[in-house]
């Protein structure tokens, strides 16, 4: 997730030095020495617990096979155990998060870089990294005690009345109104999320020369104009970072989900309907995963979001570098 | 394999973040962890404990499986279920198992128009409730057993655990006696599959959960529906009464338990014989060594508990506990005096 964060500035560090430059002093040959130590032990720290998930995984994998992937089955009493069911819904609920998350950060980006006034941009900004501060259990508190009976009562109903009756997309709003469940999950996520798109993103736009940005005015471009012609485009390698950050966030939250999203290992049509999602059901069984195969498939859930979003980071290098290979 | 195991529970250990590892036998601390059912009487108790005699309990009430866990780990000195071992377990591990507490577990429901204690249920379709088989409150066979109430045309909102814990082992036993659909399809321990219904993490989320949500039922120790004013339904016993979770009812069907006759004190207390006896009874155990870690650390907790067998009546009633009767206690006493020795060979003292 962190290492989404390299990919946060369009424009990288210079091509790092690499001691041939050169006579450098004792200094610089220090610096140069802990700065690499501190990179190793990150990949150290990965590989460590890319072996433990492994070995703790492997009795689960050898029992189920890849039938663990597939299968929605998870059974303490009979020790079956499948993982469908945790990942549709850490999928599901990123997904939501996202939908939401993104267009409002980039919107609250562009409203403070590029049309608040200047005396307010600074309040809204501290506003708005004072969310990212907020402890995540705080924010399961507040969605089990005020969004989800708000939910319950106010957003579900109207859902499964308005929606609910229409054909394929029907079946996404139906079922009773829990207040919790896969939707309510994605809502806070989605506002989790918020701050570090958000902040990220502004950083990207205020890094857009404004020479470029004058001389679009200077050609008679409108604001709109401006943001959608010049300010997007240019930004738009640290924007995909800002948004993987972010996603790497929703996949991996563990204490608000577990408190909105009804933990149920089932897989439902619904995005009404409770579900689980792979960080809630290790926080909600390890402790009581009582025998090495119930432990062992919690560990294979573990490998699985490892996994997941080792892939979400590399298609997310891959586009940047689609990006920056047709900018030339 | 065994080496593997213990490593997964060492990780526990540090996942779970109960720093229980760094405890063990701290000087004026008896350390334990485990079952959260019994824990609001274990804290009562360590308090008037402590005042008296300055030693303190460290209790982490983190579940019966991670008390089991911790136990095993030999991270702490005693370990807490209400999940009880069975006789080849504990032998595998050497540890000695005794009852400490019983208390209720009580369906609990949310419905409009239902007045606390109203509502009757039973075993049978209490089973069905949790199957999904039953999916409405009006449905007849809730209908059928609850005469006179007005039941109304909503769907039924089902709250269970989404932790493990010794309190879903005891109310999934019960099931199990009661219902052979259930028996075979979900069957009983302290996580099951459970068909329909929302999770909820902890006694305290079950019951807030009920609480907020429209039409629902779940379970909870009776303590917790009593502190958060939570309305419960009575239910018909094994002979067909119909009783109010009471204490006389809880205390009614510990009364025929045979300790006597049960290897290692494993008695479940669910679906008990007894004109006034709480289907859902249960008991919460303590597991220890018979050949402790540390000799003096176990020996404490031995007078602890010793100390809370014959002075914690009060304490535990008032939380409505029930006390383990006084022929138990003697025979738990005799236990540990046959069973739990130190490195020479000797019974530990606990009086």
């Amino acid at each position: 997730m962190s290492g989404a964060e390299e990919n946060t500035f369009p424009t990288g560090p210079a091509t790092p030095d690499d001691g041939t430059a050169g006579p450098r002093s004792w200094i610089g040959k220090a610096f140069s020495s802990v700065s690499l130590s501190a990179a190793i032990i990150v990949m150290l720290s990965l590989g460590g617990v890319m072996y433990t998930l492994s070995i703790g995984a492997a009795p689960a994998l050898k029992e189920f096979g890849l039938g663990f992937l597939t299968a929605e089955v998870w059974n303490p009493v009979t020790s079956q155990f499948g993982a469908a069911a945790p990942i549709a819904g850490t999928l599901e609920t990123a997904l939501i998060a996202m939908l939401i998350g993104v267009p409002i950060s980039v919107g609250i980006a562009i409203f403070l870089t590029e049309l608040c006034p200047e005396k307010l941009r600074h309040g809204f900004a501290i506003t708005i990294e004072l969310l990212a501060g907020i402890p995540s259990i705080i924010y399961g508190i507040w969605g089990l005690f005020v969004l989800a009976p708000y939910m319950q009562r106010h957003i579900q109903p109207f859902l499964i009345d308005r929606f609910g009756d229409i054909p394929i997309i029907g079946n996404l709003f139906q079922g009773p109104p829990y207040g919790i469940g896969i939707l309510t999950a994605g809502l806070i996520l989605g506002v989790m999320v918020l701050p570090f798109i958000t902040t990220v993103t502004r950083d990207v736009f205020l890094t857009v020369p404004s020479l470029q940005r004058e001389s679009a005015y200077a050609l008679g471009a409108t604001t709109t104009e401006v943001i959608w012609n010049v300010v997007i485009p240019y930004s738009k390698v640290g924007m995909l970072g800002a948004i993987m950050l972010g996603l790497g966030r929703a996949l991996g939250e563990t204490m608000a989900v577990t408190f909105v999203i009804g933990n149920a290992h089932r897989i439902s049509a619904s995005i009404l309907a409770p579900g689980t999602t792979i960080s809630a059901s290790i926080a909600n069984e390890f402790t009581e995963a009582t025998t090495p195969i119930y432990t062992s498939s919690l560990f294979a859930l573990g490998l699985i979001l490892f996994v997941i979003t080792f892939i979400v980071l590399s298609v997310a290098q891959y586009m940047l570098h689609r990006i920056k290979k047709a900018e030339g | 394999m065994n080496l593997l195991n213990s490593n997964f529970v060492r990780a526990a250990a540090v996942v779970v973040g109960v720093a229980a590892s760094a405890t063990i036998a701290h000087a004026g601390q008896i350390s334990g962890a485990g079952a959260t059912f019994p824990y609001p009487i274990y804290a009562k108790w360590a308090q008037a404990y402590q005042a008296k005699t300055g030693m303190g309990l460290n209790y982490q009430s983190i579940g019966s499986g991670g008390g089991i866990k911790q136990i095993q780990a030999k991270t702490v000195t005693f370990g807490a279920s209400d999940k009880p071992l069975k006789s080849d377990v504990l032998d595998k591990y050497g540890l000695a198992q005794f009852p400490m507490i019983m208390g209720g577990i009580v369906p609990i429901v949310n419905v409009e128009g239902i007045k606390p204690g109203e509502l009757v249920i039973d075993g049978e379709t209490l089973a069905n409730i949790f199957l999904g088989k039953i999916s409405k409150w009006n449905d007849p066979e809730i209908a059928a057993i609850n005469p006179g109430v007005n039941l109304p045309s909503k769907s039924i909102a089902v709250v269970h655990r989404s932790d493990g814990s010794g309190t879903t082992f005891n109310f999934t036993n019960y099931l199990n006696k009661v219902s052979s659909s259930w028996k075979s399809t979900v069957g009983s321990d302290t996580s099951v599959q459970w068909p329909v219904g929302i999770g909820a993490k902890g006694n305290e989320g079950v019951a807030n959960m009920v609480k907020q949500t429209g039409d629902s039922i779940g379970y909870v120790e009776y303590a917790y529906a009593k502190q958060n004013a939570l309305s419960y339904t009575k239910m018909k016993n094994k002979e067909g009464h119909v009783v109010a979770p009471t204490s006389d009812a809880f205390q009614a069907a510990a009364a025929n338990a045979d300790w006597a006759h049960a290897p290692g004190y494993r008695l479940i207390l669910t679906d008990q014989p007894g004109a006034g006896s709480w289907p859902i009874t249960a008991a919460s155990f303590i597991l220890m060594y018979k050949k402790p870690v540390d000799d003096k650390a176990s020996s404490e907790a031995l007078k602890f508990f010793e100390w809370a067998y014959h002075n914690g009546g009060d304490a535990a009633a008032s939380l409505d506990y029930i006390p383990m009767p006084m022929s138990v206690v003697k025979m738990v006493e005799d236990t540990w005096q046959k069973d739990i020795k130190d490195s020479h060979g000797k019974a530990l003292a606990f009086r």
